[in-house]
């Protein structure tokens, strides 16, 4: 029953190419979150304070982000975009579709923290003398930014998953490397058995460090 | 000069109809792991929350890795794992092992909410009403705890439902499979991506505008 003999010396010789990899996808994935979060709170704001077109677009970004698949939405800038002429390279079509998917989930988020700050707030900020910026850099977003501080951690922990989409667009982030090496070897047990701890590692790492900046930042 | 062999062919009604049976293979697929996973995945929530320091020291480490690593590399790892310990599974089987074991690693946390929702003072009530255990668990926590989470539980179930996009890397020909043969035969990624991602739409957006509603009437 038992008679697979399992190959473990071609992993470990391309481990470095695989943290390499990895570096890449923690890369990607990153930068989707960081202008994911700046298209988010944009999408955000124009679904609370804005009617019309602005309004309609913003809101079928996000519900067009949060009802279709993401590997959907990644082959849609992949292939769909192609027959505009348009033909985006790997990393292009990985950093679209995870900021896309990103905004939306992430502007559902924000509008429910800016939902969360009562308005009389504001009103109370305004007459005391406060601008309208003031108003919001000083009394809304400190609090918006503690009620979604978590959601955004688990966005960045989905946006390092949902990378390894990449594999399927030709992308040699950590699960497209992996799957070069694996064709080339054969040892595909092995070798998806090593990026799954390496992603492990990876998530455990990010969510560690939010855990540590969330007691510095949140100590009373 | 006129062609006198094509090889691509447009998109055609018929095509629509192999469009819309992989659409039920989809739902099929996801129904079936949703279903399974969210049995298996109350009970685990049930072993956390009673279980305390057992559970979480058995338990919720292998659901974390469920939660932890790519869907996608669960799927290929276990797509060439179980030949090695002697299972001989098709691509649909080893997607509904993963994905129902994937669904039950999202679940067991939302069901230990759930659990954790309902106050003890109600549940020692329940039991010096004369209630056994299990009539307390039947009729006083499944009620409460099931409506404060019932929202998440839709969400994950969602999830599970668009991510059943990826049981494709095995070669199930589900939704988005079918669109990309479609593709290679037509030529038209633009249109029959967006036909696709409609019919993923319209799946999702009806039951998560429902959940939405639900919980609007629950919370008043």
């Amino acid at each position: 029953m038992f008679d697979y003999n399992f190959h473990w010396r071609p992993v470990m010789k391309s481990l470095p190419d695989l943290i390499d990899a990895a570096l890449l996808t923690l890369q990607v994935a990153v930068l989707s979150m960081a202008i994911g979060i700046i298209i988010g709170l944009c999408l955000a704001l124009i679904r609370l304070h804005m009617k019309g077109p602005l309004y309609w677009f913003a809101t079928s970004w996000v519900e067009v982000a949060r009802n279709t698949p993401a590997l959907f939405q990644l082959f849609f800038f992949g292939f769909g975009l192609g027959a505009f002429g348009l033909h985006l390279s790997p990393y292009l079509i990985v950093l679209a579709g995870l900021t896309f998917n990103c905004a939306g989930y992430l502007a559902e988020n924000f509008r429910g923290g800016f939902q969360a700050i009562p308005e009389t707030q504001i009103r109370a900020s305004r007459s005391l003398g406060m601008t309208a910026w003031q108003a919001y850099t000083r009394v809304v977003i400190p609090q918006v930014f503690r009620i979604v501080y978590h959601p955004v951690t688990n966005q960045m922990v989905w946006a390092v998953l949902m990378s390894s989409l990449g594999m399927l667009v030709g992308f040699r982030e950590l699960s497209g490397e992996t799957q070069f090496f694996a064709s080339r070897t054969f040892r595909i047990f092995e070798y998806f058995a090593v990026t799954a701890v390496i992603y492990y590692v990876i998530v455990k790492i990010i969510l560690g460090a939010s855990r540590l900046m969330a007691a510095r930042l949140f100590r009373y | 000069m006129e062609p006198t062999l094509t090889f691509f062919s447009g998109f055609g009604v018929n095509d629509l109809w192999f469009l819309g049976e992989a659409a039920l293979r989809t739902m099929w697929i996801s129904v079936l792991s949703i279903s399974l996973g969210t049995v298996i995945g109350v009970l685990f929530g049930w072993l956390l929350y009673e279980g305390k320091l057992t559970a979480a020291l058995t338990v919720a480490p292998v659901l974390d890795v469920f939660r932890s690593v790519p869907l996608i590399i669960q799927l290929v790892l276990f797509y060439n794992f179980a030949p090695i310990v002697g299972l001989n599974l098709d691509a649909f089987a080893s997607g509904v092992v993963i994905l129902t074991i994937y669904t039950a690693a999202l679940v067991a946390n939302v069901a230990r909410g759930g659990i954790e929702a309902v106050d003890t003072s109600m549940r020692r009530a329940a039991r010096s009403l004369g209630m056994t255990y299990w009539q307390d668990l039947r009729h006083v926590v499944l009620p409460i705890g099931g409506r404060a989470v019932f929202p998440a539980w839709v969400g994950v179930a969602l999830g599970v439902m668009k991510d059943s996009a990826l049981v494709s890397v095995l070669g199930y020909v589900e939704l988005l499979k079918a669109s990309q043969i479609l593709i290679t035969r037509t030529q038209e990624p633009f249109l029959i991506l967006s036909v696709a991602g409609a019919f993923y739409f319209a799946l999702s957006y009806p039951i998560s505008r429902y959940a939405a509603s639900l919980e609007k009437r629950w919370a008043q």
